[in-house]
């Protein structure tokens, strides 16, 4: 028996040497850290619930209506939102509590007018100038920046190159909010004595500085694109007798179009979004034309613009949340393509080659 | 016969000289945008340099605006900004830490759990940040302040309103990928070796990560928090309707307090005030120190990420 207990001792003790042995605070330690590193994901996922959470009432009143019922109740957000209201110091705006319109029904129309007697929350024109500058934004941007960046990696010398990339990376560091104001004070009147356009601040003068902070993001990762390229292709073009030119744009630039493809998608993400810049330098009239020297109203300077003077739960404090989920899920959908389109092109081109 | 050849080298020397010029021509056009860019940056620098340099002096930072913010300084838009990028870091780098150390050490590339949480944080980086301010809105004031003054203060209105923790917390959220993102780079430059070392002594992972790895991950932590401060005291838009407030007359004294910031300072001066073109010189002083500090510390950031990536070397 007593040998037999020690058998299965020595026995124990063998697994144990070949398995961890249980210690309970590394167990615990890795939990709390996986589950603090849960916390972005969770993150992610509040910050759509909520945004899109404070959307709901349009919808929720459309099927009020439609049920028959003639009173409007702006979803139990009661008496402290008042309160709110006024500790916030904010304008005081006259909002009609009942639109004689349906909320929903006018946000297909061509009219942003949220402060009126009859208010109409046509998202078509905020769509249409976000577009506009989105547009002209990367007309600029991209070519620019994939030229630059096909410079960098391919023409420039190793020295001239550690000074051009951080220098270009300095345009990353300029806060938004200082691009706005220079597009604002200098770049308007400067771009306006050039062209001669009638309203100076348009989607051309919003668009050309939002570029400016595309440029870096469509830069950089054009840049990291290129020079992943592997270097026997480039020897093997220059062997066969092609220039540097022909190899960079007939060997590199198709080689690395997938990770080009994703810095323009992230730079579209980054104009689409803009704040400040759309702020200060758009002009913020929500006008449906397609002239670019006409002032334009995108969808997330409208949200900055007009959240701080709006009654909380209130149709127009919706649409603007409304807007946001489309912001939201727009940006997200482009960091996913973006992402899967990268990882996929750039495993199935280089990994059996290596 | 006997002129074949020479016809033929002739013709691809002409050949040659056309592809050389296409070729200068093409490189001199990269070089060109190469130049634009540069330029742009030059002339941004230049400008605000100039136009803000004069009009800075030590009353303008330590004065409070005065005359309907015609006059003045900028001392509480400084202090505010300061206090915001501080109770921000103390809130995101913890977690960016910690997100970071999991990713790093913990977790296998190929997990779904790990894949996830990249692009969780990628998808962060990318979020307009408009849309965080809407988030603090909906998620800071309307539900945790509402309820808090709800259970706490009895219906009493004091957190569920703007204020500078509810301003900080959003900006933590909007800075937390670019914590993990350096800590991370920091945490995979420490060699294998001194891991598996610490192991063989018989230090179990998470006394290999509490001795050896977050020590080793100083300089990169303390990149991250710089890079993150520079990120947050730059960015305008998460705060534009979560705390800044247009004027205040005295510092924030609590963390339910509203606070002045650089950026939005700048924002309602260049377009709200009742005297743009008098205020100018104060403006562009504004976006000076603004500039001034967020490339100070990007350049202390950079400094020390070089001495991160020589080590790697």
């Amino acid at each position: 028996m007593k040998i037999k207990s020690r058998q299965n001792k020595s026995e124990l003790n063998n697994v144990s040497f070949y398995k961890k042995k249980f210690r309970f605070s590394e167990w615990f330690s890795e939990k709390i850290i996986k589950s603090i590193a849960f916390l972005s994901i969770a993150f992610v996922i509040l910050i759509f619930v909520f945004v899109f959470r404070e959307s709901l009432p349009i919808f929720h009143m459309d099927s009020q209506e439609k049920a028959g019922s003639e009173l409007l109740v702006p979803e139990s957000y009661g008496s402290t939102e008042d309160i709110v209201k006024k500790e916030n110091k904010t304008v005081e705006t006259v909002i009609s509590e009942q639109p004689a319109v349906r909320p929903s029904s006018t946000l297909l129309s061509k009219e942003w007018m949220p402060v009126s007697d009859n208010p109409r929350y046509g998202l078509l024109p905020l769509f249409l100038g976000t577009l506009k500058v989105t547009l002209i934004a990367l007309l600029f941007a991209a070519p620019l920046a994939i030229m630059a960046a096909l410079y960098t990696s391919m023409f420039a010398g190793p020295r001239l190159r550690e000074v051009i990339k951080p220098v270009i990376e300095l345009l990353a560091g300029f806060p938004s909010v200082v691009i706005g104001f220079f597009a604002l004070m200098i770049m308007a009147t400067f771009l306006q004595n050039i062209f001669g356009y009638a309203s100076r601040l348009n989607s051309f003068v919003g668009g050309i500085a939002m570029a400016l902070t595309a440029i870096p993001i469509i830069y950089t990762l054009t840049e990291d694109a290129l020079t992943a390229i592997p270097k026997t292709y480039i020897e093997a073009s220059l062997g066969l007798g092609a220039s540097m030119r022909q190899t960079a744009f007939f060997v590199v630039l198709p080689a690395a179009t997938p990770g080009i493809f994703a810095a323009v998608l992230l730079g579209t993400g980054r104009i689409f979004g803009e704040t400040m810049i759309a702020l200060m330098a758009t002009g913020n009239a929500a006008l449906v034309t397609a002239n670019p020297f006409d002032s334009v109203r995108t969808l997330s300077a409208t949200i900055g613009a007009e959240m701080a003077e709006v009654v909380f739960g209130d149709i127009h404090y919706s649409v603007l949340f409304l807007i946001g989920s489309i912001l939201f899920i727009f940006s997200f959908a482009l960091n996913a393509v973006a992402e899967f389109y990268l990882k996929n092109a750039v495993v199935r081109r280089f990994q059996a080659k290596k | 016969m006997i002129n074949f050849p020479f016809a033929l080298l002739n013709r691809t020397k002409a050949l040659l000289m056309s592809r050389n010029a296409k070729d200068s021509l093409i490189k001199s056009f990269t070089a060109l945008s190469v130049l634009l860019i540069v330029f742009i940056i030059v002339a941004m620098l230049s400008v605000i340099f100039i136009g803000g340099w004069s009009h800075l002096n030590y009353s303008f930072l330590s004065e409070f605006p005065s005359d309907g913010m015609t006059k003045g300084g900028i001392f509480p838009a400084i202090v505010g900004t300061a206090l915001m990028t501080i109770i921000m870091a103390v809130a995101a780098v913890p977690f960016g830490v910690v997100t970071a150390i999991y990713l790093a050490e913990y977790a296998k590339e190929s997990s779904v759990f790990a894949r996830t949480i990249r692009f969780a944080v990628k998808t962060l980086a990318v979020v307009p940040s408009i849309i965080f301010g809407l988030f603090g809105l909906g998620f800071f004031i309307g539900f945790i302040g509402k309820n808090i003054d709800m259970v706490v203060n009895g219906g009493e209105l004091r957190w569920g309103q703007p204020n500078i923790l509810w301003a900080s917390l959003t900006m933590a959220l909007l800075t937390l990928p670019v914590v993990i993102v350096s800590v991370e780079e920091a945490i995979r430059t420490i060699p294998k070796e001194m891991r598996e070392a610490s192991l063989a002594l018989g230090a179990t992972k998470w006394q290999t990560i509490k001795r050896v790895v977050l020590p080793g991950s100083v300089s990169g932590i303390l990149t991250g928090t710089i890079l993150a401060i520079s990120r947050g005291a730059g960015e305008v838009a998460p705060i534009l309707f979560t705390g800044a407030a247009y004027f205040l007359s005295d510092l924030p004294h609590s963390l339910s307090d509203q606070f002045m910031s650089l950026g939005y300072h700048i924002y309602i001066m260049s377009t709200q005030s009742s005297d743009v073109d008098g205020t100018l010189p104060i403006q562009f002083a504004t976006t000076l120190v603004l500039l001034l500090l967020t490339f100070s510390l990007n350049a202390v950031s950079v400094a020390l990420r070089y001495r991160i990536r020589q080590r790697a070397k």
